[in-house]
């Protein structure tokens, strides 16, 4: 996809190369690969260094007959895990989080409307549906948040995320994200705690609405 | 192709994806599962647990042997990401989410020059990442073994990431030139 401005880090696209990123995060980042083809590149030289790494780093022995084991099943059937297709504004990954089913969208008030696609200790990551014009609460963050546009776009305090961007906010950021005029915007959203808003309304609605 | 020049894997690799060699494959086992081993072992699993995984990346490399597109990726980088993949899989018993494969197209005429270019930048990535300073190149083992968090990893490795980029693009470009083409995009 062209156009896109607001890329995954360095430092996030080793983790997830490496498989050290919890779920949540993992499924903002693979979505972002799905529509970016600048970052798949960079991925693709990490995994490269990745690569080289298991080359450098020395051999255990292995069991006598692990050899055989593996041989023994080339020609045995085995069943595929499901793929998952794109579909509308949904990359694969998306789909495969939503079990291969449009989202359940719940009011969160003012039109905004969210699905939870997946919601543990490792942290949260929920679609995000914002009619334009429309604010997102005023919030800080405990810990990393990303937010992926998938339609439409917003602006914050730090610019302006249309489709394929990726913004990356931590601690320090305290924002109001705002939906253009224009197209619904539709983000994917992963916190890995939960989010403080600042105003006493949705604070009150947080337990409820697990955001 | 002018096959003389690729490595021994990328050989190996396409005899098995191409010809579904199993003498190949014995040659791609022996060389990568003592390997993986090793770092499937360095994350703390079990011997027995880590033999798993390794006989399930092997297996994957040998189903998925068609999705191996030599333009884009050294062996050992996708061998890499399987076995990532499979590792985390099987410690967090969830699928791991991972991006939309780009499907090969049928009958295409893969360009040797390419695959070459690629070969011989992964072997200077090689040669650079054994040139550093052990403490960097633990830094750098660590953070692609998955050991260091996303906060941890800084960006300077000081490893030529830039040409081996430069040739990864041209691939993934051609390859998404052949799928506009044959409308599958
Ligand atoms: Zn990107
Ligand atoms: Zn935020």
């Amino acid at each position: 996809m062209t156009g896109v401005r607001h890329h995954i880090p360095d430092p996030l696209l080793v983790a997830y190369a490496s498989g050290n990123l919890p779920y949540a995060y993992s499924l903002v980042v693979a979505t972002h690969l799905s529509m970016c083809d600048s970052c798949r590149t960079r991925l693709s030289a990490h995994q490269a260094v990745g690569g080289s790494v298991l080359e450098a780093c020395g051999t255990r022995d292995l069991s006598n007959d692990l050899r055989d084991r593996v041989f023994a099943e080339l020609d045995e059937p085995y069943e595929e895990a499901p793929q998952f297709t794109r579909s509308g504004i949904f990359p694969a990954p998306v789909m495969q989080a939503l079990g291969g089913l449009p989202p359940k969208w719940k009011p969160l008030g003012m039109g905004v409307r969210q699905s939870i696609l997946s919601h543990d200790n490792g942290g949260s990551v929920r679609l995000l549906y914002i009619p334009s014009g429309q604010a997102v609460p005023d919030h800080g963050h405990n810990g990393l948040e990303l937010t992926l546009v998938l339609q439409g776009a917003f602006r914050d305090e730090t610019g302006r995320f249309g489709v394929g961007d990726l913004e990356v906010a931590d601690d320090d950021l305290e924002h109001t994200p705002i939906a253009e005029e224009g197209e619904t915007c539709i983000c994917l959203a992963a916190t890995d705690a939960a989010l403080r808003f600042r105003s006493l309304v949705p604070r009150l609605l947080q337990p409820i609405f697990r955001i | 192709m002018e096959r003389e020049s690729l490595s021994d894997q990328t050989l190996w690799m396409l005899a098995v994806r191409d010809n579904r060699c199993k003498v190949a494959f014995g040659r791609l086992f022996d060389y990568f599962a003592p390997r993986l081993k090793g770092v499937v072992c360095r994350s703390g699993m079990p011997p027995s647990q880590a033999e798993e995984v390794v006989q399930d990346v092997m297996l994957t490399v040998w189903r998925k042997a068609a999705m191996f597109d030599p333009e884009r990726a050294q062996v050992s980088a996708w061998i890499y990401q399987i076995a990532r993949n499979r590792q985390i899989d099987v410690i967090r018993k969830e699928r791991r989410p991972i991006p939309e494969e780009l499907k090969l197209p049928e009958e295409t005429q893969e360009d040797a020059a390419q695959i070459l270019a690629l070969d011989q930048e992964t072997s200077k990535l090689r040669a650079a990442l054994a040139r550093l300073k052990p403490a960097q190149r633990e830094m750098v083992e660590k953070a692609y073994l998955g050991e260091l968090t996303h906060a941890d990893i800084r960006e300077q490795t000081g490893l030529p990431l830039g040409t081996i980029k430069s040739r990864i693009r041209l691939g993934l470009e051609r390859l998404r030139h052949e799928l506009k083409e044959q409308g599958l995009s």
